[in-house]
């Protein structure tokens, strides 16, 4: 069910980053590590290692293959000129050699890499913040019986269903400034135009807004989830002895939510620092080049300038990959000193 | 950026596969054999706008009337997304189209990519006596030639002639006399004097020539953009827009720089012949005649304004090279080109096209000739096309007000020097 949202929207852009990310973060296994027990588990269950054997496979070509390509092409100074290329009949032989670690010194000496990563670390942290304190409000406000209940938790998980360039570009239509809808609306109540996308700082709004947008469904849903899963005679008890609202929900909602909350934010921390689609589409990283974050620039080094820079953009590829590694190594050992078990 | 290594992965991948069982039987479709008939399916990429395509494709499919063996296949790719687009097509040979329309910047870079077939002698020939000179420079890399031009266009300013009229103005000759323009249009109409494209640096090169300065001198290998014309000119765009003589975005520019104008929101635009059709399409000029033309207005040097248009290039790796090639010539046929000027206004890149009444009757094809004649030729090297991406961003930062024109001048020169390595 998670990895729904990323994939709609990571399709969008012909995209597969996020995923592979988060299928990672949570593939990890406690290995026991016996030879005698695994030769035990092999015979007794060989079925379904025979069955896992072709996932394994095509995760393997399909990730595997291409991260060690790329650790080694950042290592290198490929580019659209030296890699070894079929055209028609004509072959053309590879010439590009090994250089070390070049590419890392020339990206982490140019300022631009530390501007992009403020300001990804910036959108990251606005995003999920958000994304869970509105998907929490939502999904506690969901949690309660009314009339037509269904109907709204459809009408709230909708911007999920809908594929996610179509949210953007939509949203762009909307922020247009000179034929824009929001801005009809404004002029309507006698207010001017906002640059919406124009404006270094109005743009850096709309970028979180729509991913803001994007998001708070899967958080709800996530939430939602937990919230079913708290026994409703803890809150009963809890108003017997007198706790007010708040102090149910701070001291029976909130632990109760802990393990869901733990996961959906990891999740979409990693989603949101490589949220490519909607920065790509909505603003390409303008106005200049002020709401571009790690990934949006490593696609301009490597699709936009001639000859395309391979070598470059897998370099920005292994240190994004680093940076999220690195996070979750820390969040997981931050949670495990407040005892969550992971 | 995981998809960047995939796809280089995947490439290296086919590449590795291809040459597996490649061999060395080069030419093997290439030449036509004399006599004998043309056959098969050519692919045509063409990047020509919406008000344009219809027309092109009507052209295109007409080729089955000469060569009735041949299918063509029209696509019509998106200008904005075409350079990469082709790129990812014609590097791993899958789905590449046969002929691609590619923009005179794109030439130089697919040919040293040695993803362009050369042109048959004969047409080279042909392309070196019948084309313009400057049309004809623009297919060609290391004295060799790669593509035909199609047509050739340069910007000028679009004037919607009832709003002079009714402010009582003359269409501008210097960015002063716009400046003033737009004042007066503004008090008598309400509306803004000029839309001038933010977020595209095709745009501003207007701007950068009338201070006399250009993005790199090519024969001294020189990064020229940051040097004090240059500056001048960031200035002088941050000016336009702060001095309201200019109304600009900095997303979705093409759309709602055409919407402006169309509607009458603004009365000058800076665009060029491949706007006419669509143009004409808008409520302002159901008259035609309401719609004028002048040259770009100077800056304090001169008026100056970019050499464009559209080669069609075949590609090294086509199945069906001989149809390819007889599609080329067809397509900048003169007959092609007096049809594509009567019914879109392009401009011909055949000398004697222009004799032809159809053409001469053609009142936007007369403005934009001797503004051609006179535009400015880019530096026609293969990196030419990658140096508007960087541009862009720091002409967007400087007519928005996020840098300074001196910081958005310097930084592209910085950019562009990354991209030519060992330039000064």
């Amino acid at each position: 069910m998670a990895a729904h949202t990323s994939q709609s929207v990571a399709k969008a852009a012909g995209d597969g980053v996020e995923n592979d990310a988060a299928a990672r973060g949570r593939s990890r296994r406690t290995d026991s590590g016996n030879t005698r027990g695994l030769r035990r588990a092999l015979a007794t269950h060989w079925y379904a290692w025979a069955m896992i054997a072709p996932v394994v496979l095509v995760l393997g070509v399909i990730i595997g293959w291409p991260l060690v390509r790329g650790v080694y092409l950042s290592l290198t100074d490929a580019n659209e000129r030296n890699v070894a290329r079929t055209i028609g009949a004509r072959h053309i032989d590879a010439t590009y050699e090994f250089v070390g670690l070049d590419n890392y010194t020339a990206v982490l000496g140019d300022p631009v890499f530390l501007q992009r990563l403020v300001w990804t670390v910036m959108w990251t942290v606005a995003c999920v913040s958000i994304t869970f304190t509105l998907g929490l409000v939502l999904a506690n406000m969901l949690n309660r019986d009314f009339r037509g209940r269904a109907a709204y938790r459809m009408a709230l998980i909708l911007p999920w269903a809908v594929p996610g360039f179509v949210s953007v570009f939509a949203w762009r239509f909307l922020f247009n400034r000179d034929n824009g809808i929001l801005n009809k609306i404004l002029d309507g109540g006698g207010i001017a135009a906002i640059p919406w996308l124009d404006d270094p700082t109005w743009a850096k709004f709309s970028v979180v807004a729509v991913n803001v947008w994007l998001g708070v469904p899967f958080m709800m849903v996530a939430l939602l989830g937990g919230l079913q899963s708290i026994p409703g005679e803890l809150y009963e008890a809890a108003e017997m002895d007198g706790a007010s609202a708040w102090q149910r929900f701070r001291h029976i909602t909130l632990p109760g939510l802990r393990a869901v909350s733990m996961t959906v934010i990891l999740l979409s921390t990693i989603w949101t620092f490589n949220m490519f689609p909607v920065i790509f589409l909505l603003t390409r990283g303008g106005p200049g080049d002020s709401t571009e974050i790690l990934v949006t620039q490593a696609f301009r080094e490597a699709f936009v300038s001639s000859p395309r820079d391979f070598a470059g953009s897998a370099t920005w590829g292994v240190l994004i990959l680093a940076l999220l590694m690195i996070f979750a190594l820390v969040y997981r050992r931050s949670l495990r000193k407040q005892g969550e078990v992971w | 950026m995981r998809r960047g290594i995939a796809a280089t992965a995947l490439v290296a991948a086919l590449a590795l596969a291809a040459t597996a069982c490649g061999g060395d039987d080069k030419d093997a479709a290439g030449e036509t054999k004399a006599g004998g008939e043309l056959s098969g399916t050519v692919t045509w990429w063409d990047t020509s706008n919406d008000a344009e395509k219809a027309s092109f494709q009507k052209i295109a499919e007409a080729f089955t009337a000469k060569h009735p063996k041949v299918t063509v296949k029209y696509v019509n790719v998106p200008y904005g997304d075409a350079q990469n687009k082709v790129k990812n097509a014609f590097s791993s040979g899958s789905d590449a189209p046969d002929v691609i329309r590619a923009d005179v910047g794109w030439v130089a870079d697919f040919a040293s990519l040695g993803y362009l077939d050369e042109v048959p002698a004969e047409t080279a020939k042909k392309v070196d006596s019948e084309f313009l000179a400057q049309a004809a420079a623009s297919g060609k890399y290391e004295g060799k030639t790669y593509a035909v031009p199609q047509v050739i266009d340069t910007l000028g300013l679009f004037y919607n002639k009832k709003m002079l009229a009714d402010a009582g103005v003359q269409p501008p000759k210097t960015l002063e006399e716009l400046k003033t323009a737009a004042a007066a249009i503004k008090a008598k109409t309400g509306k803004a004097g000029l839309y001038l494209r933010g977020d595209d640096s095709y745009w501003f090169l207007p701007l950068i020539y009338g201070e006399g300065g250009d993005l790199v001198d090519a024969k001294n290998k020189t990064v020229t953009v940051d040097n004090a014309a240059g500056v001048k000119a960031f200035k002088t765009a941050r000016d336009l827009v702060t001095s309201g003589a200019a109304v600009t975005n900095a997303t979705d520019g093409w759309t709602n720089m055409q919407t402006a104008f169309k509607s009458g929101e603004a009365a000058m635009m800076i665009n060029g012949p491949w706007a006419v059709a669509d143009t004409y399409a808008g409520d302002q000029f159901k008259d035609k005649a309401n719609l004028g033309v002048a040259a770009v207005p100077a800056g304090s040097v001169k008026a100056g304004a970019p050499q464009g248009g559209h080669d069609l290039g075949v590609y090294a790796g086509s199945k069906n090279r001989a149809a390819a090639h007889a599609f080329v010539d067809y397509m900048t046929s003169q007959e092609v080109q007096v049809q594509s000027a009567k019914e879109l206004s392009l401009l011909p890149t055949r000398t004697a096209a222009y004799e032809q009444p159809d053409v001469k009757s053609s009142e936007m094809v007369q403005f934009f000739k001797p503004a051609v004649d006179k535009a400015v030729e880019r530096a026609w090297i293969p990196e030419n096309g990658s140096l508007f991406e960087p541009l862009k961003v720091e002409y967007t930062k400087a007519i928005t007000g996020a840098s300074s024109p001196e910081d958005a001048a310097k930084a592209a020169g910085v950019e562009f020097r990354k991209i030519l390595k060992g330039w000064k």
